[in-house]
């Protein structure tokens, strides 16, 4: 068996296979949380093999559907950026596959039985479930690579919002934009993946010489990306710079958020912050702690 | 259908350097130097090894290579302790407690020769962090207490210097974050950089230029330093007078801190060298032992001089007497003149006699490798401990009594006598990508603290977190490394020093 589940310590669940690592926690009677876990370990044994069939139509832009469930929500939440960008179903792919173990979670149980609260945590791309009056406090990182928080946002049952995502050069996926960070809350994380990749692309800086770009196929030379150029390096930028690249980003997150896409979004640049949300208190951004104790 | 378009297929782009991964159905090309999209996975040149980050030292019987080479041989690790074999897990990797203050992230109890014993491993923050940097030259680096700065930010300061070395201070919570913010990240940049064994240029206001690599010989002003001098330039003199006496009439050895004349030095005096007329620049201290014969610089014996001649004056005719044979050295014997003197007693440079030219190589020969050495030094927090054990200061205790042994990454460290638990690591001692560092700007770096398991419930230690070395064996997320033949086993018992004394 190539895939792997492990609980870890407070009761959560690390699934491991191939390229993808969850972290999965339910909430509730602990008859409720077995059933969960039973269920989303089952889900997920076979979801990178099925992912790995349909690889190569995954990683072109949108022209037929896919027949797998994962592929169909990554091709679903990729295809309304088809018309105007390059893109394709595997800016989703972290974010569908949270989506799926999430419902099968949900999915196998009466309502009764169901967790007051769960979560599929994919590599920062999260689906979660909220039942009527519960909460989930999620801290925001403006580095991928460096887990610092710098704010706080609290979603609410009432709210429809249901996934996270967070795209930007410095995570693990490789990015045309110059964002450390794009925090984007939609309906589905694998809506929110979509998105996040799309505003972080546009948090740029065209022809700046302190940016270092790579074709991306000489990084990966399967890279879905083909010989686009991706961000590799971001040298100091003036405050007027960062502000001009963020204001791109944001012009595009609020496009989204008036088409329905996406809820809000947090863009993150050298240190700056610019919040993209439909109103006021949308994303309540908590204080960053003052300073680190040793 | 909407947004649809016909587009070519990215086809996988054929590259001789990349290597197919078939550890998962992804099946990643994966270029040199680069991991898959696991991240797990990665090409170190041309083979496919395994980079997981949580890193186990095994203490094997036989040294091998660092990386468990992947589906190659029965070396790769499978968990299985075997007897004859320890495994020490490190905390590097091992994530961090902050700022939730609860239990450290892995609580290990091994048995070590029937002693039940715990070891505490987390990853600190360290916020009040630097380095000291020893660079082996007699070389001018700066004067005292001057900035040294990297891409042009003020990083830290020289200290003061050390026998054959020069000392900087580096890092600190004042730059890392008390000044600007780019003070802050280039300061933690630096120190990052430092203690990953990379070259780092420094560079001190009013001074010089100095590249500096952990264990490595330094650059200072584009001029690699071969070698540290065996002494100061009497010493040097008084190590060597026999060896010239009746084969040179006159030795200056240059030195920027105390320069030596033979004929007037002690050692050259009970030889029965008889005077020379020469005459040195600078201020005599006591019998042929000069300071300041020059300014301090980078080229003979750390001064500025290129030109020995320059810092004499003419010699005393009434002494000297032509065909005089002088030989001029710097304490490492790297440059080094030979003159006669012509009939108006003026030196004009000759070839080295033989019997001269194998005393200059003695000297080079008693000069040690010039090298650079970063030690880390931090601080534990009370957040930190408080990860080890309920009641933090009895870990400073502990670790005080020599109960408790405190190692970075595996590394020994020096526990600072006094208050907290201050420590300094040997960077080359350490794993490599041992350190990382968060935004704040701090350094996060491993610290493991080892203990009899009856001690660690004594000092209130978070028992119930306790998990036995086999319950991590089943993970896939160790990096599994031979511990370093220099160090000390930390599970070794003999090194449990008082407390089983």
């Amino acid at each position: 068996m190539r895939a792997q589940v492990q609980l870890l310590p407070g009761g959560r669940l690390h699934f491991h296979d191939g390229p993808i690592d969850l972290i999965v926690e339910a909430f509730g009677t602990r008859n409720t949380i077995n059933h969960a876990y039973q269920a989303a370990s089952a889900r997920f044994i076979t979801v990178l093999d099925e992912l790995c069939e349909e690889h190569s139509l995954l990683r072109q832009p949108p022209v037929d559907w896919p027949k797998g469930q994962v592929a169909k929500s990554m091709y679903a939440a990729v295809l309304p950026y088809a018309q105007d960008t390059f893109i394709t179903p595997m800016a989703a792919v972290a974010g569908a596959v949270a989506d799926e173990i999430l419902r099968s979670i949900i999915g196998n149980m009466t309502t009764a039985a169901n967790p007051t609260r769960a979560y599929v945590n994919n590599g920062g791309d999260i689906a979660f479930h909220l039942a009527p009056g519960e909460s989930f406090t999620i801290g925001l990182i403006d580095h991928p690579d460096q887990p610092s928080l710098f704010g706080t946002t609290t979603v609410y049952s009432y709210q429809a919002t249901r996934g996270i995502a967070t795209s930007g050069w410095r995570g693990r996926s490789f990015s045309l934009g110059i964002a450390d960070a794009v925090t984007v809350l939609a309906e589905t994380a694998a809506q929110a993946d979509a998105a996040a990749t799309i505003i972080a692309n546009a948090v740029d800086l065209p022809d700046h010489p302190a940016i270092t770009r790579v074709p991306a196929c000489d990084l990966a030379p399967d890279s879905d990306l083909g010989t686009r150029q991706v961000t590799q390096a971001v040298g100091p930028l003036t405050p007027e710079e960062i502000s001009t690249a963020l204001e791109a980003g944001a012009v595009v997150a609020y496009r989204l958020v008036s088409r329905g896409l996406i809820h809000s979004a947090a863009l993150n640049l050298s240190g700056e912050t610019r919040i993209a949300s439909p109103h006021v208190g949308a994303v309540a951004l908590g204080r960053p702690p003052e300073k680190i104790p040793a | 259908m909407p947004g649809a378009r016909p587009t070519q297929v990215p086809e996988p782009i054929p590259d001789q350097d990349a290597i197919r991964c078939d550890a998962c159905p992804v099946l990643c090309y994966i270029k040199p130097g680069r991991a898959g999209s696991c991240d797990r996975y990665a090409n170190a040149n041309g083979q496919l090894v395994r980079v997981d980050p949580h890193v186990i030292l095994g203490h094997a019987l036989s040294q091998g290579t660092s990386l468990v080479p992947f589906l190659d041989q029965t070396k790769e690790w499978e968990g299985n302790i075997v007897p004859g074999y320890e495994a020490f897990v490190t905390a590097i990797g091992a994530g961090t407690t902050y700022p939730d203050y609860k239990p450290a992230p892995f609580i290990i109890s091994s048995q070590v020769q029937g002693v039940d014993m715990v070891t505490v491993v987390t990853e600190g923050i360290f916020s009040y962090c630097g380095v000291k940097v020893k660079i082996d030259t007699d070389r001018h680096l700066g004067p005292e207490t001057n900035t040294v700065r990297a891409q042009g930010e003020a990083v830290g300061h020289v200290t003061t210097s050390e026998y054959g070395s020069q000392m900087l201070s580096l890092g600190g919570v004042r730059h890392l974050t008390g000044g600007s913010r780019k003070e802050g990240t280039v300061t933690c940049e630096t120190l990052l950089n430092l203690c990953e064994k990379r070259p780092v240029e420094l560079t001190v206001d009013g001074g010089a230029t100095v590249i500096v690599q952990a264990g490595l010989p330094p650059v200072v002003d584009g001029y690699k330093e071969e070698r540290m001098r065996v002494g100061c330039g009497s010493a040097t003199i008084g190590m060597f007078a026999k060896q010239w006496h009746g084969k040179v009439d006159e030795v200056v050895v240059v030195d920027d801190h105390i320069t030596g004349v033979l004929s007037e030095h002690q050692a050259g005096k009970l030889l029965g060298v008889p005077a020379t007329g020469i005459k040195m620049k600078g201020r005599r201290s006591t019998p042929g032992r000069y300071f300041r014969v020059a300014e301090p610089g980078t080229a003979w014996g750390g001064t500025n001089i290129d030109d020995p001649l320059s810092i004499l004056e003419p010699f005393n005719p009434k002494l000297a007497w032509p065909k005089l044979r002088l030989l001029m050295v710097s304490t490492t014997g790297e440059h080094r003149a030979y003159f006669e003197l012509d009939e108006n007693l003026r030196p004009v440079e000759t070839e080295l006699p033989k019997a001269l030219s194998d005393s200059v190589a003695r000297i080079k020969e008693n000069c040690e490798p010039a090298l650079s050495a970063v030690l880390f030094m931090g601080g534990a927090g009370g957040s930190l401990r408080a990860g080890v054990t309920e009641n933090p200061v009895r870990l400073t205790y502990s670790v005080r009594d020599a109960l408790t042994r405190v190692t970075c990454g595996g590394a020994p460290v020096y526990v600072w006598p006094g208050g907290g638990i201050t420590f300094m690591v040997d960077v080359t001692r350490m794993p490599n990508n041992a350190f990382g560092y968060v935004p704040t700007p701090a350094l996060v770096a491993p610290i493991e603290f080892t203990l009899k398991r009856d001690d660690y419930a004594a000092l209130g230690g978070h028992m119930d977190h306790v998990r036995s070395l086999d319950s991590l064996k089943q993970s896939d997320t160790r990096r599994h490394l031979n511990a370093h033949p220099e160090n000390p086993w930390p599970l070794s018992p003999t090194a449990q020093k008082k407390a089983d004394l």
